[in-house]
């Protein structure tokens, strides 16, 4: 079998727009993306009681800080436990060493409650049992550590796949409740979180948790009737298992922008058996402010030609978003990774004209860029400066993972993201 | 297993990636898994290059692990070649590679290329970024040259006499610390004593200047982190002779022009006259004017002027890589005044010089890549200033030392677009600035701890919503003005002085969620729903108004 394939004769998927099948580009090459490792960037914010320890070599620890370097820390909140020569050669036992180096990272850092022996490339290579290892370092370090595990490593996972993976290895350790509840999935900004909550109040569903929590051990606890609601659409693995432990997923688009905060409020309310009716009149206040804050980009963008590059399977509910509600035309939405299932209700909204690609052989998605000229490019960074000198104008994607863009209230800074970099080169003149 | 909570290095492959994009027409084929191409951001982030580096990744991911990806090597391999047409092609591996040994290198070797291949064995688990560099510059110089070494015992041609004498500059390369510019600098002091630069490699280079190498007079080693080998090699088998001081500050300088002009029986007197630029000639604007007129450095004035003199034996802490930590030892102690009390690098190479250099200083040299030894040498020497890389600032914000960059591994902010060379005359006036800038902050910061009332220089990390102490000051308005602030026009800002009466009127609700609103846009939010408040005629601001002002304005 050639490795690099020709693109597949291009399958159809179902929905479109217009009730037509949507084209799908199938592509296998050289691959510009992160690997899961990186999810620790934003992780380890999110829960500060929290530390990743990587098990890798070098490289891994390279990439790390290259990406959070930049910000000083006083206390490191990651780090990666290098392998060496003897490690690989058998000459050291693997779980000696990594007991060692925890117990020299607790020594220092007391307050740690929640230590994330993460997976790599080199670590997965040589089959190293991290699961095993966490399950004995926690016995040894309960009550006041947990240790867990999870795979970043770039053979396995892509960009925000790491970020799944950490929270499917959380999902055994969450408390059991045949309570009803609603459990809100994926890292979001904490005051995007506390709106979102807000609402879901207002309509009478209260006691929302989330997971990620804020604190790591803080963790929500989940049951048959616990309903399961993405913020996130790259959590495959993290839905299933809190489906496997009997949490009932509903099915919506993601919560970007008013039409897709809409969707997915009303998609929780239906769950919960709460009428349209009764739902409406609580979200018009906010649904006008979107729409408002929205309507002050859409002239920048409307009818401009985008192309999206695959990195974090945001792809096709930004693609939605800006092509339904700031009138952006489609040419191609590339995602890394396509799960039919948690996507099923972003397909159906894409407008046939709109080419979906898979996966990625890089040179020949430039080449496309390159032939469609787009007026705006969303790229990872290792491709963005090179297109603007290029001459073409490109909106880095990572900072969608960072910013926040859920919700009515942002919608319109999700348009302005996007707006910002067309209206930057209006304004420079040299 | 090592703890590594940040390395001073990367993996021997980036120091490939680094000799690769510093060069023009070598590409560079690299077998490693998907997410290994984050070293691309490291060149068009870190450096703002506007091209991608010349580097084609396999990308292997775990479905591949069952298949063939010797075969994937070369499909790579092939691809690469026909679609960039380099004249030079390096192979090599990351250390995921390593671990499933498909030999890429002599795969490729094996297809019949019309073009020369290097194969590179990096070993990611034992060597580390310079390691790599260096060894990836020389394989390729020595394919390169291999042709052209005359047999063992030829002696060099002599120099004909009355024509310019020749000098590569080996060394600087993309990723380095401030090369752009000290390759000018550089440059430019040769330009003075009438010497001209032939091949500066790897930095700017194609395959075809690196075999122009030996028709110069001399090599100057500027990195040896990089080049030394290189050098080693062509002394060796070419007989070139090398000049290895490293011209960082005013001294090393001076004793590079002389090390120059002696290998080149070139006159430097008027080069080194011991003139320093004083108070009269401080502000001549011929001082700078490009490599024909007379550049000297202003550090000497500078540190001698009195405003210097509370810098006399200020305690300094020095870790980098070799070259930089002998270079900054020789300034902080000779050139700025301060005392040592601490030296290191992570440079194994270099071990040798910068422990015969900490002896010379009465002090132990430091020699790890252990980020936490590092810390804890810092924390017992108690410094006043650090000089290190940017892993030492998160040890220098820990114990609230101040700290100034003099080497890799750095960040964004450590290439400047302004001229910013650390060698020669120049080189020495942007490290005065530097250096010395810190320590002001440090004394600003020495002033606050010790006068907390005062109304100006309050801890700005302290946000007023929390503490409900300090105001920020209204410079609009004398402190002691009687006048009333003049009512503000609709939808201005409110005059901030008034914004401790306005906080009464904010829910406890609202407040909160203002303080969700990230430092630095908080402020700016404030007042515009302020002004959105009072110009609704809102006495009681809500959440609702936060965000009602927010749809308003825009952001």
């Amino acid at each position: 079998m050639a490795l690099i394939q020709q693109s597949d004769a291009a399958p159809q998927v179902p929905g479109g727009g217009c009730a037509q099948p949507l084209t799908l580009l199938r592509e296998r090459g050289q691959r510009e993306v992160f690997c899961g490792l990186t999810s620790i960037v934003w992780l380890h914010r999110r829960m500060p009681d929290a530390f990743f320890l990587v098990v890798g070599s070098r490289t891994c620890a390279h990439l790390v800080q290259s990406a959070a370097g930049v910000m000083i820390f006083a206390e490191p909140r990651f780090g990666t436990a290098i392998l060496g020569e003897r490690d690989l050669a058998g000459l050291a036992d693997a779980n000696d060493e990594l007991d060692r180096v925890v117990e020299q990272l607790l020594e220092r850092r007391p307050e740690i409650r929640t230590l994330f022996l993460v997976g790599s490339c080199p670590s997965e290579v040589i089959k190293l049992d991290l699961a095993n290892a966490a399950q004995r370092l926690s016995q040894r370090h309960l009550p006041r550590v947990r240790v867990v595990s999870y795979s970043g490593s770039g053979i396995e996972t892509t960009f925000t796949q790491g970020e799944d993976n950490a929270l499917a290895a959380l999902v055994p350790l969450l408390p059991h409740s045949d309570a009803e509840s609603l459990l809100l999935v994926g890292t979001m900004a904490d005051q995007v979180e506390d709106q979102l909550c807000r609402l879901f109040a207002r309509l009478g569903l209260s006691g929302v948790r989330t997971l990620p929590p804020r604190r790591s051990t803080d963790l929500p606890p989940v049951g048959p009737n616990t309903r399961i609601l993405l913020c996130q659409p790259y959590l495959s693995a993290t839905a299933r298992a809190l489906q496997a432990r009997g949490a009932q997923l509903v099915t919506a688009p993601y919560p970007l922008g008013v039409n897709g905060t809409t969707a997915w409020i009303q998609a929780a309310a239906e769950a919960f058996g709460l009428a349209a009716s009764a739902v409406e009149p609580h979200l018009e206040a906010a649904r006008q402010r979107g729409r408002q804050a929205v309507a002050r980009y859409r002239d920048q963008l409307e009818g401009k030609r985008l192309f999206l590059l695959p990195d974090s399977q945001l792809e096709i509910p930004l693609a939605r978003f800006l092509h339904q509600e700031c009138g952006m035309v489609l040419q191609e939405v590339g995602t890394p990774y396509l799960d039919r299932l948690l996507m099923a209700a972003e397909l159906e909204q894409l407008p046939a004209t709109a080419t979906i690609s898979e996966g990625q052989h890089v040179d020949r998605q430039l080449e496309r860029v390159r032939a469609a000229r787009p007026d705006l490019v969303v790229c990872g960074l290792g491709l963005a400066n090179p297109l603007e000198a290029e001459g073409m104008a490109t909106k880095w994607s990572i900072e969608l993972v960072f910013s926040p863009i859920q919700g009515y209230e942002q919608a319109g800074d999700l348009a302005e993201l996007f707006a910002r970099p067309l209206a930057r080169r209006q304004r420079l003149h040299f | 297993m090592d703890l590594t909570l940040w390395t001073y290095e990367g993996p021997p492959h980036v120091g490939a990636m680094r000799i690769a994009t510093s060069m023009e027409g070598v590409h560079y084929v690299l077998h490693a898994p998907q997410g290994d191409t984050y070293a691309d951001l490291l060149f068009t982030m870190i450096e703002r290059r506007g091209k991608r580096p010349p580097v084609t990744y396999t990308t292997f991911q775990a479905r591949d692990l069952g298949g063939d990806t010797a075969e994937m090597v070369k499909v790579s391999v092939r691809d690469a070649v026909e679609r960039f047409q380099p004249q030079a092609l390096l192979v090599g591996e990351s250390c995921t590679a390593e671990l499933i040994q498909d030999q890429p290198g002599a795969l490729a070797s094996g297809m019949g290329l019309p073009i020369p291949i290097v194969n590179l064995e990096l070993p990611a688990y034992s060597k580390k970024e310079n390691w790599g560099a260096a060894e990836t510059f020389y394989q390729l110089v020595r394919r390169l040259l291999k042709d052209q070494v005359p047999p063992p015992g030829t002696a060099r041609p002599a120099r004909t006499p009355g024509v310019r004498p020749k000098v590569n500059l080996l060394g600087p390369s993309a990723l380095g610390f401030r090369c752009r510019d000290d390759v000018t600098e550089v440059c430019r002091l040769l330009g003075e004593i009438g010497v001209q630069v032939s091949v500066v490699a790897p930095l700017g280079a194609s395959p075809a200047d690196l075999q122009r190498i030996p028709e110069a007079d001399l090599n100057i080693c500027l990195y040896p982190e990089v080049a030394k080998p290189v050098c080693d090699w062509l002394e060796r088998q070419f007989a070139m002779p090398c000049a290895y001081t490293v011209p960082i500050g005013i001294g090393a300088t001076r004793d590079f022009l002389e090390e120059v002009g002696a290998a080149l029986g070139v006159d430097v007197t008027t080069a080194l006259r011991p003139e320093v630029v004083g108070a009269s000639d401080l502000w001549s604007p011929q001082l700078h004017g490009g490599s024909t007129e007379r550049a000297r450095s202003r550090l000497p004035w500078y540190s001698r002027s009195v405003d210097s003199t509370y810098l006399t034996g200020k305690r300094v802490f020095v870790f980098a890589d070799g070259t930089h930590a002998l270079a900054a030892a020789r300034i902080a102690t000779a050139e700025l005044g301060f005392e040592l009390v601490g030296l290191g690098t992570y440079s194994r190479e270099s071990a040798k010089p910068v422990r015969a250099a900490a002896r010379s200083y009465g002090l132990e040299a430091l020699i790890t890549d252990d980020y936490l030894a590092v810390e804890q040498a810092i924390s017992e020497a108690a410094p006043e200033l650090v000089l290190g890389t940017q892993m030492e600032r998160h040890i220098a914000k820990r114990l609230s030392i101040p700290c100034a960059v003099i080497s890799t591994p750095i960040h964004v902010q450590d290439v400047p677009a302004r001229y910013g060379p650390q060698m020669g005359w120049e080189g020495a006036n942007v490290i005065f600035d530097t250096w010395v800038h810190p320590l002001m902050m440090g004394l600003e910061e020495h002033l606050i701890g010790m006068f907390r009332e005062d109304f100006e220089f309050v801890d700005g990390h302290q946000s007023h919503l929390h503490t409900g102490g300090s105001k920020p000051v209204d410079s609009s308005r004398p402190m002691d003005s009687q006048d009333p602030p003049e009512p503000a026009p609709a939808a201005a800002v409110s005059v901030s002085t008034a914004s401790t009466d306005k906080t009464r009127r904010w829910s406890q609700e609202g407040l909160a969620e203002l303080g969700k609103i990230p430092f630095f846009v908080r402020g700016k939010v404030r007042r515009n729903t302020e002004a959105f408040a009072q110009t609704q005629g809102i006495d009681l601001i809500t959440v609702d108004t936060l965000y009602e002002a927010k749809a308003h304005y825009g952001r």
